[in-house]
């Protein structure tokens, strides 16, 4: 049995992506062109992310004393943290990080479970009505958010809620509305769904055998196997949950629920410091940046697979 | 991701053993994996698509002590004559027409430029990928600031005797100046699945056209061209209903203006269906952009259908 489900796990991860393709090597004048292109290209990208973190140590005055030369990019001159320590002045800033933290966390792993034991059924199991559910499902992945969100706004207002105090009606200005609409994904389901199809269905027969029942094999056996997925699909549910800024913006009023992104609103309101506005930038990207760069391999994967993997 | 996409990757599914439990006991157990995901995806997907075409047809507002009134195609003839209407979907229609292949080409570039064997491929790819993973919301603050009239951006430019114009300020360039840098936060995305198509393409192909002596160019042209046609589908469809939903960036940099010249549907929907309360007519807006985002879709069904009739 283990044999087996080695040889599946190696025979369904998914292969990694090697772009260098191994032909000829290039004459040396396209070589050198190609170099210097490569490296316009990156101080595009990158310089204006260094800019913004070397700036988040500089008072603003210095920020704008330096713009015009290449000292924008350098940490020269008088470097201090009081960007940082004016960013926890002015707003509950950990109140904000400890918002975002739970509600990406909450997304992330109700989304697996939930979305996981979807596409379990829909790959592994037999029912009526199993082809119309992911036909639904698939079709409803050409709707952007952004078309229902004014829709779904009117409607989780509505919806029925219970604190200490009793039943009440509307879920603004809660946890549970930044979190709850955003746990069922299609996509996510659809990816599992890709996933489980492509794991042999012998190994349920052999698993049912030994006297399991499905629900067993799900966690058991198909989940074990399903890395991959898993971490496809937690990349790509944490980046919108981090990133979220319409649907916060909109549902949130009070600071005890209000994530990160929302918070970045107050540096914009009266005396605007750029050197403040950069330190927040800088706290609530730098850490997802070592992220990626620490699964970074795991992190082009899962995004190329959004695209055109299968 | 398109159902004409995903359909396409669905069909080589092998036939469905039954299962060895008994059917019956394996619907049940369908039915309740399925279940969390069923009620999420109704309540919070497919009730508000819904009611985004109930709502546009109402006066319904946000909070109001008295329930909705059915008011015929009154928000439609309102939106039609509203100017700021206009020039929102005239906003959201130039957006896209220009982004779509601006980004597109130039992630197309990006993709070539790294996939040869070079030094320090991964290295740049690095680079070119970090603007994604920031938050818009963080990359909006960041060119806000660039894009000041003494910002960065001006400054570099005057070094080289050039008066740069008050890029968000002046109804010319403000449009022109949000597309550059969300260009710039996206690429990334589209080099990496670009990159992904390219390595689908099998080497031998090229190695044959280097036998026939095929120059680069004419390998791109009969190769490489052809062989990303699904990859290029897959991204203008992607790429143009992301460039729809155009709302952060006009949100934190232009507040819609100067004189309407950056306002797109989101944001106008987000003003009459958040700020004014007035769902109904929001709903209306979402509509129209629904109606885009279908055009779109069924435009991309029918050219990918010419194509495999050829």
């Amino acid at each position: 049995m283990t044999e087996v489900i080695a040889h599946v796990a190696d025979r369904t991860a998914p292969a990694p992506l090697e772009h260098e393709a191994g032909r000829t090597r290039p004459p040396v004048l396209r070589r050198v062109v190609g170099m210097a292109v490569r490296i316009v290209a990156a101080l595009v990208f990158g310089l204006p992310l260094l800019f913004m973190v070397i700036s988040s140590f500089k008072p603003d005055t210095q920020i704008f004393a330096d713009l015009g030369g290449i000292q924008a990019f350098l940490p020269v001159g008088a470097l201090s943290l009081d960007n940082y320590t004016g960013v926890f002045e002015r707003v509950p800033f950990a109140t904000f990080l400890f918002n975002s933290i739970l509600i990406s966390v909450l997304t992330v792993g109700l989304g697996i479970i939930v979305n996981s034991m979807a596409a379990f059924a829909l790959a592994r199991l037999r029912f009526r009505g199993q082809k119309l559910a992911l036909g639904i499902i698939l079709a409803t992945l050409i709707v952007p958010f952004e078309v229902m969100a004014l829709p779904l706004l009117w409607e989780v207002n509505l919806l029925p809620n219970v604190d200490s105090l009793g039943f009440y009606q509307g879920w603004l200005d809660t946890y549970q509305v930044q979190i709850v609409p955003f746990i069922a994904n299609a996509f996510s389901i659809f990816l599992f769904y890709q996933y489980f199809d492509s794991i042999p269905k012998e190994l349920d027969e052999a698993a049912t055998v030994d006297g399991a029942g499905w629900f067993r094999i799900y966690r058991s056996i198909v989940m074990p196997l399903a890395g991959p997925a898993v971490a496809t699909v937690a990349i790509l549910m944490f980046l919108p949950a981090w990133n979220q800024y319409l649907w916060p913006l909109m549902v949130t009023q009070s600071e005890a629920v209000r994530p990160v992104m929302v918070g970045i609103d107050y540096f914009k309101q009266l005396n605007v410091s750029w050197g403040q506005i950069m330190a927040y930038a800088s706290i609530i990207t730098v850490p997802i940046l070592i992220l990626f760069i620490a699964f970074q391999r795991s992190f082009v994967n899962s995004i190329a697979s959004s695209g055109v993997k299968g | 991701m398109t159902p004409a996409v995903v359909a396409a990757r669905l069909e080589p599914s092998p036939p469905r053993r039954r299962g060895p439990a008994g059917s019956r006991n394996q619907r049940t157990i369908a039915w309740l994996m399925m279940l969390p995901a069923a009620v999420l995806i109704i309540t919070f997907l497919i009730v508000p698509i819904g009611l985004t075409f109930v709502l546009a047809f109402t006066d319904a507002k946000l909070i109001s002590p008295r329930p909705a009134q059915f008011i015929g195609v009154d928000n439609f003839v309102r939106l039609f004559e509203n100017g700021t209407f206009w020039a929102s979907l005239r906003n959201t229609i130039i957006f896209t027409i220009v982004i779509v292949p601006f980004q597109s080409g130039l992630a197309l570039g990006l993709a070539l430029l790294v996939n040869t064997k070079m030094r320090g491929t991964n290295f740049f790819r690095t680079i070119y990928f970090l603007p994604l993973v920031t938050s818009i919301v963080v990359v909006s603050m960041l060119w806000l600031f660039m894009y000041q009239p003494n910002g960065l951006i001006n400054s570099i430019l005057a070094r080289f005797g050039i008066q740069g114009p008050d890029w968000l300020g002046n109804p010319a360039t403000a449009l022109l100046a949000i597309i550059l840098m969300s260009a710039w936060q996206a690429m990334g995305l589209h080099m990496v699945v670009w990159l992904a198509g390219l390595q689908t393409i099998p080497a031998d192909l090229y190695e044959a056209a280097d036998l026939d002596g095929a120059s680069k160019w004419q390998q791109f042209a009969n190769v490489t061209w052809p062989g990303l046609r699904q990859t290029r589908t897959f991204i203008l469809i992607t790429i143009t209903i992301a460039a729809f939903g155009l709302f952060t960036q006009v949100n934190l940099m232009t507040q819609g203006g100067p004189l309407n010249a950056t306002t797109t549907l989101v944001y106008q929907a987000v003003q009459t269906g958040f700020r004014q309360q007035q769902t109904g007519y929001a709903s209306a807006i979402s509509l129209v952009f629904f109606v885009l985002v279908l055009i779109v879709t069924l435009i991309q069904r029918y050219l990918t259908r010419d194509k495999e009739v050829r």
